[in-house]
């Protein structure tokens, strides 16, 4: 059990439906930043989409045919390790049911790996059945760089280190395999329901 | 500041603060910790934001002997440890001076061989914090260099930098990317958006350069 804070009498409530914020988590209006190195500047020219690992042919989508995939509009509530929580945010992108429909695998898990180095690692369960995207634009825009522009993975159900930044493939592997803060002390699966922030949550 | 912390910790690493209301609200905010493994207490600076739930507790209701919920230490890559070397290369915006300064500390706690830089950029001379403490360093010890840049206001006769960081400024800094300076840089987003992509530029691989992103979000 948590003491109660002498004199902790905060004046402002969380606002909107309750029920749609995770535990330990507060709704913010604008779009905190947060990465752990410089952010990646790459050319549309050199950036493709790859499907690798455990499969029997693996794919690749250069830009202009990845914007030509059937695209979806999603309307999410997302929610970020450090607390902060943001309603229906708007984004533009590619089902994974999209770019996995080809894929024969027997894997179970999948690492996100991204332009500057960073990986994060997911069960195929928690991306597939329209849990996630390969999105490319936030708010109607092009998705900007610090947001993880030209593309990022969207995992709204997760907390958003999840949701890979720069993200540049997905390596199918049968066993899972700890991502970049999954090895730095984050918990490996990040349900913000059940606040899986650390491991040992 | 907080006695009886038990556990070791990292320079660079954070901690949660949970505050609990008497209907069992809760708030919880993340706080970079400012002492050094070696220091006596356990010390997290809070910049106290006027709109903020936490912070404003923190610093003007809080009192010596009031119980205190933390989780923590929290994080292992925005870490400076003496093994990992130098040159050290330290880039702080506002209260980004925060875990820097615990990195700072802990360079002198320790063999304080590598060459250490430190470049804190605020708005005023008013804002900066620990200036004599950081200025001290720089008195003691010849391998620490430490500059501050003023972006808003500066007094007559103000010698260092003023405005915000440019290039040339840290070229200055980091020195050549062929002594593979290992650099860290916090502060809020535009600030460490700009110092990074600068550096880069300039040549330093990108592994080489940590950040952490905070201060009043989306600044």
């Amino acid at each position: 059990m948590s003491p109660v804070s002498r004199g902790f009498t905060p004046k402002r409530r969380p606002t909107g439906e309750p029920s749609r914020l995770p535990p330990g988590q507060y709704w913010t209006t604008d779009f905190p930043v947060l990465s752990a190195g410089p952010t990646p500047h790459t050319p549309l020219d050199e950036w493709s989409f790859m499907i690798d690992g455990v499969v029997e042919n693996p794919v690749s989508w250069p830009w202009q045919e990845f914007l030509a995939l059937p695209a979806e509009t999603i309307e999410t509530d997302i929610h970020c390790v450090t607390k902060w929580s943001k309603q229906e945010t708007s984004w533009k992108g590619v089902s994974l049911d999209t770019l996995l429909a080809g894929v024969d695998t027997s894997a179970e898990y999948i690492t996100a790996w991204s332009d500057g180095g960073y990986t994060t690692n997911l069960a195929l369960e928690d991306v597939t059945d329209g849990k996630a995207w390969v999105a490319y634009e936030y708010g109607g825009e092009p998705l900007e760089p610090e947001h993880g522009g030209p593309a990022r993975l969207l995992v709204p159900h997760l907390y958003f280190w999840k949701s890979a930044k720069w993200v540049r493939g997905l390596t199918l592997t049968a066993d899972d395999e700890p991502g970049f803060w999954e090895n730095y002390g984050y918990h490996n699966h990040g349900d913000p329901w059940l606040e899986q922030r650390y491991q040992g949550d | 500041m907080l006695p009886d912390w038990p556990r070791r910790y990292r320079s660079g690493q954070h901690v949660d603060v949970r505050l609990t209301a008497d209907d069992g609200y809760q708030a919880e905010r993340s706080y970079s910790i400012a002492s050094a493994p070696e220091d006596e207490h356990l010390v997290l600076t809070v910049e106290r934001l006027d709109d903020g739930e936490v912070s404003p507790y923190l610093v003007d209701v809080l009192q010596p002997g009031d119980e205190l919920e933390l989780r923590g230490p929290i994080g292992g890559y925005f870490v400076w440890e003496e093994s990992m070397g130098g040159p050290l290369v330290l880039i702080g915006g506002g209260s980004g001076i925060v875990p820097l300064r615990s990195m700072l500390r802990h360079w002198v706690n320790t063999s304080r061989t590598v060459p250490v830089r430190l470049l804190y950029s605020a708005r005023s001379l008013g804002d900066l914090i620990y200036p004599d403490e950081l200025r001290g360093y720089a008195d003691s010890y010849e391998q620490v260099e430490v500059s501050f840049a003023l972006t808003r206001e500066w007094p007559e006769g103000w010698s260092g930098h003023t405005g915000r960081i440019d290039r040339p400024l840290l070229e200055r800094l980091a020195g050549s990317p062929d002594d593979r300076p290992n650099i860290y840089i916090c502060g809020p987003t535009g600030f460490v958006e700009a110092a990074a992509q600068w550096l880069v530029a300039i040549g330093h691989p990108p592994e080489r350069i940590r950040t952490e992103r905070f201060g009043p979000s989306g600044t």
